[in-house]
């Protein structure tokens, strides 16, 4: 076996020369995007990409931070995987990034929640602060939390103490189906849909209780059978993806007439696919969507839109944007772009933003803000004055729950540097 | 000067061995070292399922269940420790994650390996499939999602090493990755990795010869897990985190690549194949998005113009390098190697600008590529980039006949040689 | 009895979608001995194609030019593909395929977007065809189970009444013979190739709109589909009818099973400790297993029988 050492020294010249870009200079506050960026998730992550790109924008447009100091992005691909998103975070600390975006995928921000903790207790000179956008795993912010991770969407639990309160006031609703993906997510979804609906409406029965494999059901018209059987008038789903779209044809197809609470009905390209066949009793919980009312909102909707003409989404992620304004006023408050600095002036910090003021908590670093229920309708002009992905159907506000509504006791135990 | 051929190999090792050392010290970066860390993982996964495709003639689509099953047991090993439940070293944590695979291998390795050819084939995905859904639905020992996180800063240090930094995590991998090489290497020697070789070549002449082939299909199945499960504890190690991707069908396939595109007729294809496919992948996505497209044409390229490997495609020119006639073929590789980046040059431009178009990250902003500032919504640059790739491919055609030529004049020369 | 009617209904239709993507690949898979990954691509590309030619020209139209397409990209992989490998064996027929595979799902990335695209079944086919109690029945999964027996028997009156169907099933039993009759045996794979992808295109232009057109489609049935070829058995379109029609059926029935072990252990009067660690594995019903039975079944049927069902040989 001649020839390995020959390689492994080819393989040196080659980093040389190729991967190891110098620092950046420290002038520009660089953010770093780490998502998937490539494979089939790529069009989510890109989309995100977008939305810090926009947001980032805004901000230094009115100047930047610090007396003139701008923002910048950087992006990095994760191929949506844990241990690739390990080695391209080591990455991004190498190329001078002290903030980082992320959010698709719990798995990957738990894996960079770690990496990011590991990293700032074994190097402090190179910090870095962690900004999740969008994963909704609890245990981000009770067993598994830290003090460099903030989470800006509401967590999965939260959404549902939303979903159930709403619930709580509908005397319509008696017999309910639970259908989630068989994972982590889907499985707490079940678990927390049921345990709060007894603490809040012990009279409603709990049908049905399905987990299938996540993204592997071809054909959802048998746990539609199923649902028709049980006689369920209401269906709450964590689903996403085709998962989602697949059931609530299904459901039309055969005739079932039931509301459907989902967490992502409004997700990247679902309302496309869903169209006719989730009107009227298609709902979501999302601590956005562009009919909230507002002059916000919907200037922001429509620059997005102009931004990008030839973009296939719409504005989405409202989280990037608080995100980025709350950074930006953190780094005023505290005179600094130290990331430890920055941590410690975010706790407790509120702003205005477009659904009105949002603060972080400062016991387990999630952002309390307002959550929205909201049901895919016809677009009429007035209260669904924009729809989704020019689809024609957009989103109407049935409730808005404010965000101390949603406040749980947290399992985090804080450890400060 | 002729060396003993046990002297050479010894020396061969040496030299590996001490590349394995120094090359991090050239390399100080903190994503070099991980990439670094990642090949060593890779290398050894890699010869462990050589051990089966190239050695035994065992095609298998699930290696990820026992390198990811490694995994998971060496990351809960490792939080016994760090609970004081357990009293062994991390630096042999990887034996846990070996035993934990030999185990499995021991299991399944008894059904899969009554059969051979396709039926081997299509049972070794039916057992991946079923171990990748139930590492979904089962969050209790395989962590959900999340997965199973720890901390290998565990123990007291020992001559001061923590595997905190890195740099010691390296070089742990380093060393059980040259163990682990030694020791497949030594393996292909003895009776057992001939018998192999036999099983591969024709069974039912191994059968002929009172041999039972089913028995070392089952030996060569659990050692090759037991070295995959090494690898997945010395993953665990070094990522400190253990998804249920790690025994996915993506892994698996990965697995079969890396060992393809290196080769699996040599013993050393695969190594050549880890480090290419893990410095591809973690390289070229860096640089563009289409990173897939392009591993996916090279793939392609490779199966359809060296199915033999990288490892194939460098053991052609040993002879010629012994006959002293590289000089031959010297310039006309040359001509066409530089032909052929002219007309990967066109191709690249057109792929980006695809891409660009599609994502269509920066809108109305040019592309950036090569030096040149494109933009791909006119129609010069695509017309410009086609007419390279187009000349660039019709050039390449030709020039391969001059490689052509030259080879015929070294086989010439070889068969002369032999005559002689 | 109406949720058994319903789902009896369900697992026929799905069966069915299963066995026009099986019969294809068992052709395929017997008569070369190529374990095809890229088939479930031509699914999707079937799926693909009919979606971008219905929005100029309607989807009539479009069922019919898009598995003409994909059969002859199908023609076109073997011919200037899978003949070229062919010589270094089957791991690296196998190989190209596997690379295939990724290819045509980065290219329909770039073509047609990561998203699912709004492929819609026709308006005249929009209806609910009859009511079964109180569940309505879609007008057009009867139209798929219509195609799907149509080409059935189309396929069967091939196979059996021409002579070209003669010389296809001599060689998916007895290859060397054929070859050895003088029959151009190249032809006739490139033949069976591309008719295979039709087939796979078919099934992609009717299950595109019923379910969803996107690019993951293609892995989401990729691996059932070898499951279905391999546990009907080699060589058997008859083994691959009745494995399309179980594997249907198991998927839908199971759906309505929420037993476990631990309810059977209840039953026994065996009391599990709630902290018990096997707990945790008792408890999954037989609902959350029907994904991984088919494998299962695959891997119990291929240790006792490698033939599978009604094969006749092992490779």
């Amino acid at each position: 076996m001649p020839r390995i050492p020959v390689l492994f020294r080819c393989g040196a010249v080659l980093f040389a020369a190729l991967c190891c870009g110098a620092a950046q200079a420290a002038d520009p506050i660089v953010l770093g995007f780490v998502d998937g960026l490539s494979g089939s998730f790529a069009n989510v992550g890109e989309a995100g990409l977008r939305h810090l790109q926009i947001a980032v924008e805004d901000v230094n447009a009115r100047g930047g931070v610090l007396g003139g100091r701008k923002f910048e992005v950087l992006s990095f691909d994760t191929k949506s995987s844990a241990q690739e998103a390990q080695l391209v975070f080591k990455q991004a600390v190498d190329r001078g990034v002290r903030y980082i975006f992320q959010g698709n995928g719990s798995n990957v921000a738990l894996a960079l929640s770690e990496a990011v903790a590991k990293n700032n207790a074994r190097d402090p000179g190179q910090a870095v602060l962690f900004m999740n956008f969008a994963a909704v795993d609890p245990a981000l912010t009770n067993e598994r939390c830290n003090f460099w991770h903030f989470r800006l969407d509401a967590d999965s639990d939260m959404k549902m103490q939303a979903v159930t309160n709403y619930i709580a006031r509908q005397p319509g609703v008696r017999k309910i189906y639970l259908i989630n993906q068989d994972y982590s997510f889907g499985q707490s979804v079940a678990r927390t849909a049921r345990a709060m609906l007894l603490a809040k409406r012990p009279d409603i029965q709990v049908v049905g209780d399905d987990l299938h494999p996540m993204g592997k059901v071809k054909d959802f018209a048998p746990y539609v059978a199923k649902i028709k059987a049980s006689g369920a008038d209401t269906v709450i789903t964590g689903n996403w993806g085709n998962d989602i779209n697949l059931l609530v044809k299904a459901g039309r197809d055969a005739g079932l007439a039931v509301d459907y609470y989902t967490y992502y009905a409004g997700g990247f390209g679902a309302v496309s696919v869903l169209g006719e066949a989730g009107v009227n009793h298609t709902k979501q919980v999302t601590i956005w969507h562009p009919n909230i009312g507002g002059r916000g909102a919907a200037e922001h909707f429509q620059a997005y839109r102009k931004r990008f003409p030839e973009g296939r989404e719409d504005l989405y992620y409202a989280a990037i944007r608080h995100g980025v304004e709350l950074l930006a006023a953190a780094i005023e408050r505290a005179r600094s772009t130290e990331p430890l600095a920055v941590a410690r002036a975010l706790e407790g910090l509120r702003i205005d933003q477009d659904a009105g003021e949002l603060y972080v908590r400062a016991d387990n670093h999630q952002v309390i803000q307002p959550i929205f229920l909201s049901t895919l309708v016809k677009a009429n002009g007035k209260d669904v004055r924009f729809d989704a992905e020019k689809t024609g159907f957009g989103f109407r506000t049935d409730a808005r729950v404010e965000g101390r509504d949603t406040l749980l006791p947290t399992a985090c135990k804080m450890q400060r540097p | 000067m002729t060396l003993s051929p046990f002297l050479r190999r010894l020396g061969l090792w040496g030299i590996t061995a001490l590349v394995m050392v120094v090359l991090p010290l050239l390399l100080r970066q903190g994503f070099a070292l991980s990439m670094l860390s990642q090949m060593g993982i890779a290398v050894i996964f890699a010869l462990s399922y050589n051990m089966l495709l190239g050695q035994t003639g065992m095609l298998s689509f699930g290696h990820a269940v026992y390198y990811g099953l490694g995994a998971y047991f060496s990351a809960h090993a490792l939080n016994a420790i760090g609970a004081g439940k357990l009293g062994i070293p991390v630096t042999l944590l990887p034996l846990v994650g070996g035993v934990a695979g030999l185990s499995f291998g021991i299991v399944f390795g008894y059904v899969t390996t009554k059969r051979s050819g396709t039926p081997f084939a299509m049972i070794s995905l039916g057992i991946a499939e079923m171990v990748a859904a139930c590492a979904l639905m089962f969050p209790g020992f395989f962590g959900g999602e999340g997965g199973i996180a720890t901390n290998r800063q565990v123990g007291s240090a020992w001559l001061g090493i923590t595997y905190g930094p890195q740099i010691q995590v390296y070089y742990l991998i380093a060393g059980w990755c040259l163990l682990s090489m030694i020791a497949m290497f030594a393996l292909t020697h003895t009776p057992l990795g001939r018998m192999a070789n036999a099983v591969r070549d024709n069974a039912e002449r191994v059968r002929f010869v009172g041999y039972n082939p089913t028995r070392i299909r089952f030996m060569m199945l659990c050692l090759s897990t037991f070295f995959a499960g090494v690898a997945g504890g010395l993953g665990a190690i070094n990522y400190e985190l253990v998804t249920a991707e790690n025994v996915g069908t993506v892994v698996s396939g990965n697995v079969l690549v890396m060992a393809f595109i290196g080769g699996v007729g040599h013993f050393f294809g695969p190594i050549i194949g880890a480090v290419l496919v893990s410095f591809l992948q973690s390289a070229l996505s860096s640089y563009t998005q289409a990173w897939l497209l392009y591993f996916g044409l090279f793939f392609m390229v490779m199966v359809l113009f060296a199915p033999g490997g990288m490892a194939s495609l460098i053991m052609i020119h040993a002879p010629v390098v012994r006959a002293k006639r590289m000089g031959t073929l010297a310039l006309p590789y040359l001509v066409s190697g530089l032909l052929a980046l002219v007309m990967l040059a066109g191709l690249v431009g057109l792929v980006e600008m695809i891409y660009f178009l599609e994502t269509g990250a920066e809108v109305g902003k040019p592309l950036k590529l090569f030096g040149l500032a494109l933009m791909p919504s006119t129609t010069g640059p695509w017309v410009g980039a086609m007419a390279v790739m187009l000349g660039g491919a019709a050039a390449f055609a030709w020039s391969l006949r001059l490689v052509r030529d030259a080879w015929a004049r070294v086989h010439a020369y070889l068969q002369v040689q032999e005559g002689l | 009895m109406e949720f058994f009617v319903v789902q009896l209904l369900n697992s026929l239709s799905y069966g069915l979608l299963l066995f026009m993507l099986s019969s294809g690949l068992t052709l395929i898979f017997s008569m070369m001995g190529v374990l095809n990954f890229a088939h479930a691509s031509f699914y999707m590309l079937g799926a693909y194609f009919a979606y971008q030619i219905s929005r100029y020209v309607g989807f009539w139209p479009a069922l019919a030019i898009a598995p003409l397409l994909v059969g002859a990209l199908g023609a076109m992989t073997e011919r200037f593909g899978l003949r070229t490998v062919h010589k270094y064996g089957h791991v690296a027929e196998l190989l190209f395929t596997f690379g295939l595979f990724y290819l045509i799902e980065e290219v329909v990335h770039l073509v047609w977007g990561r998203a699912p695209v709004d492929y819609r079944i026709p308006q005249a086919l929009d209806f609910a065809a009859f009511t079964i109690f109180s569940t309505s029945y879609p007008a057009y999964r009867v139209f798929m189970m219509g195609v799907s027996v149509a080409m059935l028997l189309g396929l069967f009156l091939l196979l059996t009444r021409t002579r070209i169907g003669t010389i296809i099933q001599a060689s998916l039993t007895h290859p060397h013979m054929v070859e050895a009759l003088g029959h151009d045996v190249p032809r006739i794979f490139m033949l069976v190739f591309g008719g295979g992808a039709a087939l796979a295109g078919v099934a992609g232009v009717i299950g595109g709109n019923a379910f969803v057109t996107e690019p993951g489609m293609a892995s989401a049935v990729g691996s059932i589909v070898f499951v279905v070829v391999v546990f009907g058995g080699m060589g058997s379109l008859a083994g691959a009818f009745v494995a399309s029609l179980f594997f249907g059926a198991i998927q839908t029935y199971t759906v309505a099973m929420d037993y476990s072990l631990l309810d059977l252990a209840a039953r026994l009067g065996m009391g599990i400790a709630a902290d018990s660690p096997v707990r945790g594995l008792l408890s999954v019903s037989v609902a959350q297993t029907a994904p991984v039975l088919p494998y299962l079944l695959m891997v119990l049927m291929l240790i006792v029988r490698p033939t599978g069902l009604m094969g006749t040989r092992e490779t």
